[in-house]
């Protein structure tokens, strides 16, 4: 069975190790998740988990939703996302999905929004290096050239230009489990994860495990 | 008080020595070589104190051997057995920075002669 819970990104903050040393963590509030709907090759064409994650109130949900999530007889949830798995689930509807699967040093991968930066030129986008400010220059933060003349005579593909920056589906490969804090439905991670406080988060076992 | 406001809570110590810059303190350090701890003592002055709650550090300064030597604790680690205060030193800043460019009598620090007592 393939580890996954959802998340919300709590923030960040240090842990000290029983040999002293410091830890940098994320701590994610993750879970209690309850599975909603099963996907199966058959009827959807593929495998996968529906879950739901943190409870609200029933009358905040329309029609479609509240019979949708009812079915779990768990609630309406606010947030519903999927797990893909190789095969055909043994959880059922209703189940529930707690931190308890993992254990520290597990090594997992995370999924988030990155914090939007906006419209951004190419220096803070690609780290281009700028001209210089002072003695008559006048190259101060533009992209500078951006291909050839009449060969190619056009801009080749994937150029790094001014665009939007952040705000985008973002994994972090092979981060590692310090703490789990079941009854507080807690995970600390090792390092940063993407997005800003209280964004969701998808936390699964790590592809590179 | 949120959830990391508590986790930080939770891992300081709340029985700290009142320390404060100008002291001269010994620190004492937990050591582990291969599966033997012990405990080393270093003594200095201590010359800045960087509050930030559970990451709150200070650093410690001793002339070792003719060279001036600094180290940084985190106050919260674990591996700080205790912190004893040798001398109460009186000082008008808060970081005592400028004792790098001093040396010999010149980088001596007054003892502070009245410590109220804490009731």
């Amino acid at each position: 069975m393939m580890k996954g819970i959802i998340g919300k990104k709590l923030g960040m903050t240090q842990i000290f190790l029983e040999d002293g040393t410091r830890v940098p963590v994320t701590v994610v509030q993750a879970g209690p998740c309850y599975v909603v709907q099963k996907k199966t090759a058959e009827t959807d064409g593929y495998s996968a988990i529906q879950v739901g994650f943190e409870s609200v109130a029933s009358s905040t949900a329309n029609k479609p939703e509240l019979g949708h999530c009812t079915k779990s007889g768990q609630g309406v949830f606010r947030y519903l996302r999927e797990f893909r798995l190789a095969t055909a689930s043994e959880m059922s509807v209703g189940d529930s999905i707690t931190v308890d699967q993992f254990s520290p040093d597990d090594l997992i991968d995370v999924t988030g929004t990155s914090i939007g930066k906006g419209f951004q030129g190419v220096i803070k986008r690609w780290n281009f290096k700028g001209g210089r400010a002072s003695h008559g220059s006048r190259f101060h933060r533009a992209p500078g050239s951006i291909g050839a003349s009449a060969t190619p005579s056009r801009v080749f593909k994937n150029k790094k230009m001014p665009g939007q920056m952040g705000n985008c589906k973002v994994t972090v490969q092979r981060l590692k489990v310090v703490r789990v804090d079941a009854a507080d439905n807690l995970l600390l991670i090792k390092g940063a994860v993407p997005g800003h406080k209280n964004s969701i988060v998808m936390i699964k076992q790590s592809v590179k495990a | 008080m949120n959830t990391i406001d508590f986790l930080e809570f939770e891992q300081m110590k709340k029985n700290i020595v009142p320390f404060k810059v100008g002291d001269t303190v010994k620190v004492h350090v937990k050591i582990v070589e291969g599966d033997k701890q012990r405990i080393q003592a270093y003594q200095g002055v201590v010359i800045a104190r960087q509050n930030g709650g559970v990451r709150e550090t200070f650093t410690v300064r001793k002339i070792s051997n003719g060279i001036g030597v600094e180290r940084m604790f985190p106050l919260h680690s674990p591996s700080i057995e205790n912190i004893e205060i040798m001398v109460r030193g009186h000082v008008r800043r808060a970081k005592l920075y400028y004792l790098r460019k001093l040396r010999g009598k010149a980088a001596r620090i007054r003892e502070k002669k009245y410590v109220p007592v804490a009731k």
